[in-house]
């Protein structure tokens, strides 16, 4: 099975108009088993963007190693990032057409597009969508290319709760659709509650991993606030550090 | 509206042939009829159409030189940080030095006068594109390169898009600056195309011939304009809003 591993022992930054490198990541060390949800929380600016753009490939410059999927396998990453990002210039259905490379697969976008109730949607522009409309066409593309790890970084930061909230089930309907590894950023602990398997807890820069911490709640109670809020505070109280960082 | 301030320059221009009742300011009615005339004969046609055949190989030339090289530029700092004396020297060489100079190196043929013109125009085209390309959304390149996207659809969906609107902009300017430089260049040492024109009609006075092939320059410089970049704008930025 496809599984992730991912060792960061320092990612250094040279931070503009200093001479000083800022260390964003030091000895991070991180085993996903294969279409486990993960949540990692820790304060903003603890560099969970950085190592998600070092998962993605996208940020090469750093003393580590990431292993994924077998050897020889095609591994495909799909990464929801924390603005929409479409192409402003191509309609809702050519952007995610877009990320489908080697197959079309128009079956499998009709289908996202009716979960997400955007097919009435699909040939308008970007610009015309709302907020939480674009967070969804970007989770779209994301499932479109059938990821084996899915990365989101704090996809449903700024949108109102009963929207965010709505966006959140969704994910979960289509994830428990097709199981696949999630790595997924927040600082909102209850988000992260409402939605993991495991959450990993992760401290101000540099960032290491404070605690690991599997939730206990049964996935068909999530949508159950009390429950969550219930788990939330025993954690805090559990957990003095986690209340520290938080 | 237009046709009424037209109406206005036109009657003003009568007006005042009228009042200086001389032969070096024609007026719009004998400039009409001359315009006519070269039309029928054929010469206007041909010398504007020359004008336009060089017009279009020089600038084909420099827009696609010009956005290759911009795009380089653009992407890479060090060869930026190298070329970029080069640019300011050959952005500031007078035209007129370069057409004199490809003209004694190469002699008077066809291929030195379109080099001259793609010379002039070249480094305007290459910092207009390579600001356009320092330009480009990180945060698009990103999403492409972690979706693993080919380089043919990162450089025609996501590069092209964004360039678009500095293309337009290095065409407009482009081709207001061509114009002038290619008659200079048919002045200087062509037999045959509107500077040649231009240049004969000066040493036998004719103003009221050098306005009919004015005026003929300014209506298609218009119709390109209209017919061509208009739409071409249209159809790019129909996605907002």
């Amino acid at each position: 099975m496809s599984l992730v591993n991912i060792t960061v022992s320092s990612k250094r930054f040279l931070a503009v108009g200093q001479s000083i490198e800022h260390l964003a990541i030091a000895d991070f060390k991180l085993i996903i088993p294969s279409n486990e949800f993960v949540c990692l929380v820790g304060p903003s600016g603890c560099g969970k963007t950085t190592l998600l753009n070092i998962i993605a490939g996208l940020d090469q410059d750093f003393v580590g190693e990431i292993g994924v999927g077998l050897s020889g396998a095609s591994f495909k990453i799909g990464y929801v990032f924390q603005n929409p990002r479409l192409l402003p210039w191509r309609t809702v259905r050519q952007n995610i057409e877009l990320v489908q490379e080697r197959f079309q697969n128009a079956y499998l976008i009709d289908q996202l597009l009716d979960v997400m109730q955007l097919t009435q949607f699909q040939h308008a522009y970007p610009e015309r969508l709302s907020l939480g409309m674009s967070r969804r066409v970007a989770l779209i593309r994301a499932f479109a290319v059938n990821p084996d790890l899915l990365l989101m970084d704090e996809p449903f930061v700024s949108l109102d709760a009963p929207t965010a909230r709505q966006v959140r089930d969704l994910l979960l309907v289509l994830w428990q659709k097709r199981p696949h590894t999630v790595l997924f950023v927040t600082h909102d602990l209850r988000e992260a509650i409402a939605l993991a398997d495991r959450l990993v807890f992760l401290s101000a820069a540099p960032m290491r991993v404070v605690a690991e911490i599997t939730v206990p709640i049964d996935r068909a109670v999530r949508n159950n606030e009390q429950a969550i809020e219930e788990f939330r505070q025993q954690l805090l109280d559990d957990y003095p550090d986690i209340k520290r960082l938080l | 509206m237009p046709i009424l301030s037209l109406l206005v320059l036109i009657l003003a221009w009568q007006g005042l042939a009228i009042y200086l009742n001389s032969m070096t300011f024609p007026e719009p009615g004998l400039v009409a009829k001359v315009f006519w005339r070269a039309c029928v004969t054929g010469d206007l046609p041909y010398h504007l159409g020359m004008t336009l055949l060089r017009l279009m190989v020089s600038f084909s030339i420099a827009m696609l030189l010009g956005c290759a090289i911009g795009i380089a530029l653009g992407c890479n700092k060090k060869l930026d940080a190298f070329f970029d004396n080069w640019l300011v020297v050959f952005l500031n060489v007078p035209a007129l030095v370069t057409i004199i100079l490809c003209y004694v190196w190469f002699g008077l043929v066809e291929s030195a006068a379109i080099l001259a013109v793609v010379v002039n125009k070249l480094p305007n085209v290459i910092v207009t594109i390579r600001e356009g390309t320092r330009a480009l959304d990180q945060d698009l390149m990103d999403m492409a390169r972690s979706y693993r996207l080919s380089k043919r659809k990162v450089l025609l969906e996501i590069i092209w898009p964004q360039l678009h609107p500095f293309v337009m902009g290095a065409t407009r300017s482009g081709l207001a600056l061509i114009w002038k430089i290619i008659l200079v260049v048919e002045l200087l040492g062509r037999s045959n195309g509107m500077g040649y024109q231009l240049h004969l009609f000066f040493q036998m006075f004719d103003v009221a011939s050098i306005l009919a092939y004015t005026l003929a320059f300014v209506g298609v410089i218009q119709l390109i304009e209209i017919l061509l970049l208009k739409p071409l704008d249209q159809r790019a930025l129909r996605w907002r809003k």
